[in-house]
């Protein structure tokens, strides 16, 4: 690619594309003063399918809307212009892509808890959606996994397996297996399948000898060298180039895509794992973000390991949850009873599935009652709830590793591979993605997120305000400085804490006493009852906070111990959830939990009265 | 602006109609440009590689690996029958031997002097795809198949489960708003193709299926039913690989929806006609929706347009595809261009449709519309 660079202290102006499965959309960020901020945006429908073929198309008529919109030139006829001279063109354009279903990958190993998972953390975390993951322990036959691996025709193939020097038969019984299969790829029938081998060293030479003639083989260093650690940089990256490489070149119009832009495209999904990683990297803190979209859930977290300190990040893609095209199978994941639980009105339940099924084959629609709108954001808390199950499986310690062990341990029972999520030390949780960035009023993201992940002690809510992130992920590789500025001012929208004791007492009882001194001399001081929600409505200042749970219950600092510290309201304010948890639960008589359901809803002001 | 609206249905009275009919790996194409071809006719020939055995040698003779080559008693490339010695030990003075026999019949592809493993390849699976319509060879495109050329009338599903069928078309009920049930179906269905109007009961798709019927055409079905007759939620939309005896093709979506005038009137226009027809449903990336082709005799030289070309105008006449008013048909008499507030408080872009059923003007998010494509 042809290098178009402008040194970044002269960066005057940023355009930055986000192809996805329907839509693509355009953001265009300027330097204004000594700042960068977000100036307009811009979409228009993906062009990757017939009758157009061609991504530029769909990339060009958002760019147009953008040009429109600011009333300043970016184009010459299908061209954008770089760098800016005057207030004509922009100094970068980079672009990320999830059209066409994004970026397929198998992942292989020898076994399913190390070197598989390690695999799949990879390329997770580079922005794949996995379709299986292969080991030589997951219980299938050899020539169930053959056929497994010919039936899915991904568009990449990544296999690990064994530390550095030790035994090779199993890696390479893995790659006889892949040879076997001569597995083809998703795009086009004239290239041969890209495979990344990040395994044993030793034995690079048999899998070059099995796979080299079959496959398009690319060797990188062992992503899991020894038991003890996990060296996932280079696959990633390997992932990354081939991705650009072979399946962004077999895409339609995205060779001249590839041309247009200043930095290379990035998968969306890596792209938000780069800004996710990038606030926890600034602020020091613990987040979890998720993007919600149509199709698919991914949620990100970056969570300190409590061994080495060290923050870890995990990605997760839920690929058949999500709010259009996959809602059926949110339902057919969640069942019935759970979506239910959150429809604050009786519905009969043929007409629910019809109203579910629908959707699914109309995915485009948008709820236009607000009897449509309870359902889709019920569904969503379901959806949301899944995928956070799954990534808390996830993101784990590595397992299979020797610890040493002191008197003290003796009576803690945790064991290698336990979740990193621990709810009580999350800081900020991040929603993204149409039901939650385009909820009509903000309240109703922020009732969606506590519901769905059930945050712990105190948790700042944020959305992401018009979903960008990908863009701004992508930007930060290339100017990290413009990136944070944009993320923090114009797309982290900041909706307040949740105040979450955890524990249970009886209902109605009282559970929590909160005192806040407000802005302008306010002060919020009362008990609140088990069972109830309450929102105090306060601006994204700092607000002093005096918390004290009843006995045996915790809201961050040990069970009836009470707290002294800062929260920030927000759009929406600060909540106190006092419904409990561990367990949460909802009433199990219908009417009884359709009460409470509008009970809650009031009280934060989910919906306008 | 970019527009936001849904491409409609094609439901077409006479058009040109080309099929694309490709092999899933290379092949060989057996027809020619020009050549005119019957639904049933074979056009293109492949052999899939047949399914691997690996079997590990070297663990059952309980030896080293890299001493393979001492033990094996079939090479490379060999022939073999299911129960044929593929290795052997040599035993003691020529007793005690240990042997592996191959669990297939099959060709021994390779063997592995690293882990051991011996690869068998069973016979390759022939796969040979038929022209499914009338017509005649437009393109042939080499060794991977041929696009078809016809003069048909086309109808588009929004859902259907079940593959290619062929079948008479038959109309089973008086009105395109009326219910299809069980007594209505008899053994003169067999073999056919069946319309239906607004909705289906299962016990008439089972019935349907018991009996023997190609295809059933219908406006409405209950979404919870497909898990009866499939077995399982179907949880996205890509279908068409289901285990069913009779193809079946929702024209308007889930629950009791009136099936349009016109596609119910098309169908009743060729009443005994044959029909191609395929349930196989994409809503996702590379969209593919079931299809119902009539081959007609006459030529016709109107193309199928790519409808999302045009936009949605005063006067398009649309779909109303979601609730309320979902199914019922309309004509735009206003695009408002600034964002309007709808009953669920979101903002969006809005369209003023006149309902005909209920001669009433409505305001309709243009995301909830689908232009009714006719000609």
């Amino acid at each position: 690619m042809e290098e178009k660079t402008v040194k970044p202290e002269n960066i005057q102006s940023i355009l930055a594309t986000d192809c996805g499965s329907t839509t693509t959309k355009a953001i265009l960020i300027e330097k204004q003063g000594n700042e960068y901020r977000l100036v307009t945006r811009g979409e228009a429908p993906t062009t990757v399918e017939a009758p157009f073929e061609d991504v530029t198309k769909g990339v060009l008529n958002a760019v147009k809307e953008v040009e429109e919109l600011r009333g300043r030139t970016l184009l010459d006829e299908d061209k954008i212009i770089s760098p800016q001279k005057g207030d004509t063109g922009v100094d970068i354009y980079i672009s990320t892509s999830s059209a066409g279903g994004g970026l397929q990958m198998l992942v292989a190993g020898v076994v399913k808890a190390m070197s598989a998972e390690s695999a799949e953390r990879a390329a997770l975390g580079a922005g794949a959606i996995v379709m299986d993951v292969l080991a030589s322990n997951d219980g299938r036959m050899p020539h169930e996994k053959i056929s497994r691996i010919r039936h899915l025709r991904p568009d990449m193939i990544l296999l690990s397996g064994g530390v550095d020097g030790g035994t090779i038969s199993h890696v390479v019984e893995m790659a006889e297996l892949l040879r076997a299969a001569n597995p083809k790829p998703r795009l086009g029938m004239n290239y041969r399948l890209p495979v990344i081998y990040a395994g044993n060293k030793k034995a690079a030479p048999e899998i070059e000898k099995n796979l080299s003639e079959v496959t398009d083989l690319s060797v990188v260093p062992n992503l899991r060298p020894v038991l003890e650690r996990e060296n996932l940089g280079p696959a990633r990256d390997k992932i990354h180039d081939l991705f650009m490489e072979h399946v962004m070149a077999q895409a339609p119009g995205y060779k001249k895509l590839m041309d247009m832009t200043n930095a290379p495209i990035m998968p969306t999904p890596g792209a938000v794992g780069s800004i996710i990683q990038v606030i926890a990297r600034n602020e020091n803190i613990s987040v979890v973000g998720v993007d919600i979209g149509g199709a698919t859930t991914d949620v990100f977290s970056v969570f300190k390991d409590p061994d080495s300190g060290e923050p870890v990040f995990n990605r997760t893609v839920s690929a058949n949850l999500g709010m259009s095209y996959s809602i059926s199978n949110v339902l057919a994941e969640a069942k019935l009873e759970n979506i239910l639980r959150w429809v604050p009105f009786d519905i009969n339940e043929t007409d629910l599935r019809n109203r579910i099924g629908n959707k699914m084959i109309r995915p485009t629609t948008i709820p236009q009652s607000l009897e449509e709108l309870k359902i889709e954001q019920a569904i969503a808390r379901e959806a949301l709830r899944l995928s956070f199950v799954q990534h808390k499986s996830f993101a784990v310690g590595l397992k299979g590793v020797q610890k040493e062990r002191t008197i003290s341990d003796t009576f803690d029972q945790s064991a290698t591979g336990e979740t990193l999520v621990n709810m009580m030390d999350l800081d900020l949780l991040v929603g993204s993605g149409g039901v939650l960035s385009h909820a009509p009023r903000r309240h109703q993201s922020a009732r969606m997120m506590i519901d769905a992940f059930l945050p712990e002690g105190i948790t700042q809510l944020a959305v992401d305000s018009i979903f960008m992130m990908p863009q701004l992920g992508v930007l930060a590789s290339v100017h990290e400085k413009a990136a944070t500025e944009v993320f923090n001012k114009d797309c982290l929208l900041r909706l307040g804490t949740c105040i979450a004791p955890v524990g249970s007492v009886k209902p109605g009882k009282d559970f929590v006493t909160v005192k806040l001194e407000l802005p302008e001399g306010k002060v919020f001081n009362q008990t609140i009852p088990f069972g109830d929600m309450i929102l105090i409505e306060a601006p994204y200042t700092p607000v002093k906070a005096e918390i004290i749970p009843v006995r045996g219950v915790d809201v961050g600092d040990g069970p009836g111990n009470a707290i002294q510290t800062t929260v920030y309201g927000g759009l929406v304010g600060i909540i106190i959830d006092a419904r409990g948890r561990n367990p949460f639960a909802l009433p199990p008589n219908s009417a009884e939990r359709v009460q409470k359901l509008q009970d809650w809803s009031q009280a934060v002001k989910e919906f306008e009265s | 602006m970019a527009h936001a609206y849904t491409p409609g249905l094609k439901v077409l009275a006479k058009t040109m109609f080309t099929k694309t009919r490709r092999l899933p790996l290379k092949g060989n194409v057996k027809v020619n440009k020009g050549d005119l071809v019957k639904a049933d006719d074979i056009v293109a020939h492949t052999d899939l590689p047949g399914n691997v055995f690996p079997v590990n040698v070297a663990n059952f003779l309980n030896v080293d690996p890299s001493e393979l080559d001492d033990f094996m008693v079939r090479k490379e490339g060999d022939v073999i029958q299911k129960g044929d010695i593929l290795a052997e030990t040599k035993g003691i003075f020529g007793l005690f031997k240990s042997s592996v026999k191959s669990p297939v019949a099959g060709t021994l592809d390779s063997y592995s002097k690293v882990t051991g493993q011996a690869i068998i390849r069973e016979d390759p699976i022939p796969v040979n795809i038929n022209a499914y319509i009338h017509g005649i060879i437009d393109e042939v495109i080499p060794e991977e198949g041929v696009v078809i050329r016809t003069t048909a009338a086309f109808v588009q599903g929004i859902f259907g489960i079940g593959g290619e069928r062929r079948g008479a078309i038959k109309i089973l009920t008086e009105k395109a708003g009326d219910i299809l049930t069980a007594d209505l179906i008899d053994d003169s269905c067999k073999g056919k193709v069946l319309v239906g109007g607004a909705f289906m009961t299962l016990d008439a798709f089972k019935k349907a299926e018991k009996m023997g019927v190609e295809g059933i055409i219908v406006g409405g079905f209950n979404y919870k039913d497909i898990k009866d007759i499939v077995g399982y939620d179907i949880g996205v939309a890509i279908t068409g690989e289901e285990p069913v005896q009779t193809t079946l093709i929702v024209t308007e979506g889930f629950g009791e929806i009136r099936m349009a005038e016109q596609t119910f009137n098309l169908l009743k226009d060729h009443e005994g006609e044959i029909a191609s027809i395929n349930g196989a449903t994409q809503i996702r990336a590379g969209v593919i929706r079931p299809e119902v082709i009539i081959c007609l005799d006459e030529k016709s030289d109107d193309k199928i347009k790519p409808a999302d070309i045009k936009g949605m105008d005063i006067g398009t006449v649309v779909r109303v595809i979601r609730a309320p008013y979902f199914g019922l048909l309309g004509e735009v008499t206003e695009l408002p261009h600034a964002l309007q507030k709808l009953e669920s408080g979101s903002m969006a872009r809005v369209a003023k449709v006149k309902i005909y059923e209920q001669n009433k003007e409505v305001m309709l998010p243009r995301a909830n519309l689908e232009i009714y494509e006719t000609k």
